[in-house]
């Protein structure tokens, strides 16, 4: 195995850590710094294999991830549990132990279902798509978790840099286009869920989002 | 006897093991007390304590039962064992096939229920509160611990301590994330199994949250003094586990006299720095609540475990 190789697997391995990191993660500003941190692992890992095989819109599409997941859309998060005062630990529906458990299981599944999908590839990053997916499904969890606004669209965004890792290591990433496109999607979606936020407040004086189960007609 | 060299670095090994634990125990207690600011012990102090209790007169509680007084014995003869089994100065021992990683998780499984049992025995409320929280840490950190083991046993295709260190001290170099994972987890059991901070506070007697303490209060003098050097022992053993594991470079081999001042530089070497980083580990983290020491051991076990699938992954 080259180098090159090796690093991205050492950083995919990272990603995934943190990934489960954010799921036992109880403080709501950690699990940001989590979020900037995997960024940074999944620019890192995109920019190895774009020196190391010579795509350069992945160079493009590093520096992207970087701009805008390790500093862009953190900082937009601070502001809004800064603003919406979230000071909270955050709250889950099951306990850690058995979210951890649960994590496992998901990721033991997304590898046997990666492995055949890794053997037919020969791309450098092919080892890295059981991660990708782990990583997504995590998110995923995360999401289902969590009771509170603020954790699951960190997760929604979380999925996104699994989603990254995952085209970047089956395709060596999309093209640039789609690229710009869905950054752009996550941008605006972390704008709009921040509105969200103020709105779901106003109405039901918390983020917990078991009260908008009270909006249904009897 | 043919096998006579390799027997000469066993005894030579298991002596200097007996020797230098608590030597390792004064080094950590001397840099955690720089750390803190406070005037550092000397580094002879350990030794000082053990011939102080050496020279006392036992006392033993009215109702001890035989259990109690031959538990001492035990733990310092598991420890001694399990220091016989680990390849410290050199690989290719001939204890070394008595056995591997699992059945060396059991020898300190074993010196466990013994020390369980004996707290229990006298009947204190301490004791029986301290057997029950050993034996909760004991059997979450256990499944890490292997989990851990078998990683680096994947790796090298034996679960013999020995062939892993010839395996991972002489291949190529090469980035394992499954070792770097598994080392996270080995460091995060052996706080636990040592009763080290975040887990246990070792400095302390007489306070509600202790553990390793609260279950040999009973013990003074030569007994006391056996199990304080059966923790020393513990700690090197777990500490030269983990050199064997993770950083396996330097090491001997049985019968080969001229490689032995390098791997006794090296091992000299490895305890300086794994016996500062583990005082400063202790310097900066605070202690836990009892009842989170279960998340603590069951992350040190998701991260063994995903040790092991990401080597299956990578690999594969």
């Amino acid at each position: 195995m080259s180098l090159a190789s090796q690093l991205v697997n050492l950083l995919a391995a990272l990603l995934l850590l943190i990934a489960f990191a954010m799921l036992s993660q109880r403080r709501i500003l950690t699990l940001i710094h989590l979020f900037a941190w995997q960024g940074a692992a999944l620019a890192a890992s995109t920019f190895i294999v774009a020196y190391s095989t010579g795509q350069d819109h992945l160079y493009f599409s590093a520096v992207l991830t970087v701009v805008l997941k390790v500093i862009l859309i953190p900082w937009v998060l601070h502001r809004l549990i800064d603003s919406l005062n979230v000071k909270w630990d955050v709250e889950t529906l099951i306990n850690i132990p058995t979210t951890m458990l649960l994590g496992i299981g998901l990721a033991i599944f997304a590898f046997a279902l990666a492995e055949p999908i890794s053997q037919m590839a020969d791309t450098l990053t092919r080892s890295t798509l059981g991660i990708a997916l782990a990583s997504v499904l995590l998110s995923f969890l995360m999401m289902i978790v969590r009771r509170k606004a603020v954790p699951q669209v960190i997760g929604f965004l979380a999925m996104e840099n699994g989603l990254f890792l995952a085209a970047t290591s089956a395709t060596y990433g999309m093209p640039l286009v789609v690229e710009l496109g869905v950054a752009l999607d996550v941008l605006v979606g972390t704008f709009i869920f921040g509105i969200f936020f103020f709105h779901i407040r106003e109405q039901f004086d918390s983020l917990d989002i078991r009260h908008m189960e009270k909006l249904k007609e009897d | 006897m043919d096998n006579a060299p390799g027997f000469a670095f066993q005894i030579l090994q298991s002596v200097f093991v007996v020797l230098a634990a608590p030597l390792v125990m004064g080094w950590v207690n001397q840099c955690r007390a720089r750390l803190q600011n406070r005037s550092a012990p000397s580094l002879w102090l350990p030794y000082y304590t053990l011939a102080k209790l050496f020279h006392k007169d036992a006392v033993i509680a009215r109702d001890a039962s035989p259990l109690f007084r031959i538990t001492p014995y035990i733990l310092f003869g598991c420890m001694w064992l399990a220091a016989g089994i680990v390849p410290v100065l050199a690989t290719g021992l001939p204890f070394a096939p008595a056995a591997d990683v699992i059945a060396l998780v059991g020898v300190f499984a074993l010196a466990r229920v013994f020390a369980a049992l004996a707290a229990m025995d006298i009947g204190t409320s301490f004791g029986g509160l301290g057997a029950r929280r050993e034996m909760l840490i004991g059997f979450l950190a256990e499944p890490a611990m292997l989990m851990t083991m078998f990683t680096a046993a994947f790796i090298s295709g034996s679960t013999q301590l020995t062939t892993i260190v010839d395996t991972l001290a002489h291949r190529e170099f090469a980035i394992y994330p499954s070792l770097a994972f598994a080392a996270l987890a080995f460091l995060m059991v052996l706080l636990a199994e040592n009763a080290r901070i975040p887990i246990d506070n070792p400095a302390t007697h007489l306070e509600l949250t202790m553990i390793h303490e609260a279950m040999i209060l009973e013990y003074s003098a030569r007994h006391l003094a056996l199990i304080e050097w059966a923790v020393a022992i513990k700690l090197f053993a777990y500490m030269t586990i983990g050199f064997a594991l993770f950083v396996p470079w330097g090491i001997a081999e049985a019968g080969n006299w001229a490689a032995l001042p390098l791997a006794f530089a090296a091992l000299a070497f490895k305890l300086a720095v794994a016996g500062a980083g583990l005082a400063l580990i202790e310097a900066v983290l605070a202690k836990m609540r009892l009842l989170l020491a279960p998340e603590f051991l069951s992350t040190a076990f998701l991260l063994a475990v995903l040790g092991m699938l990401i080597h299956f992954l990578v690999s594969g």
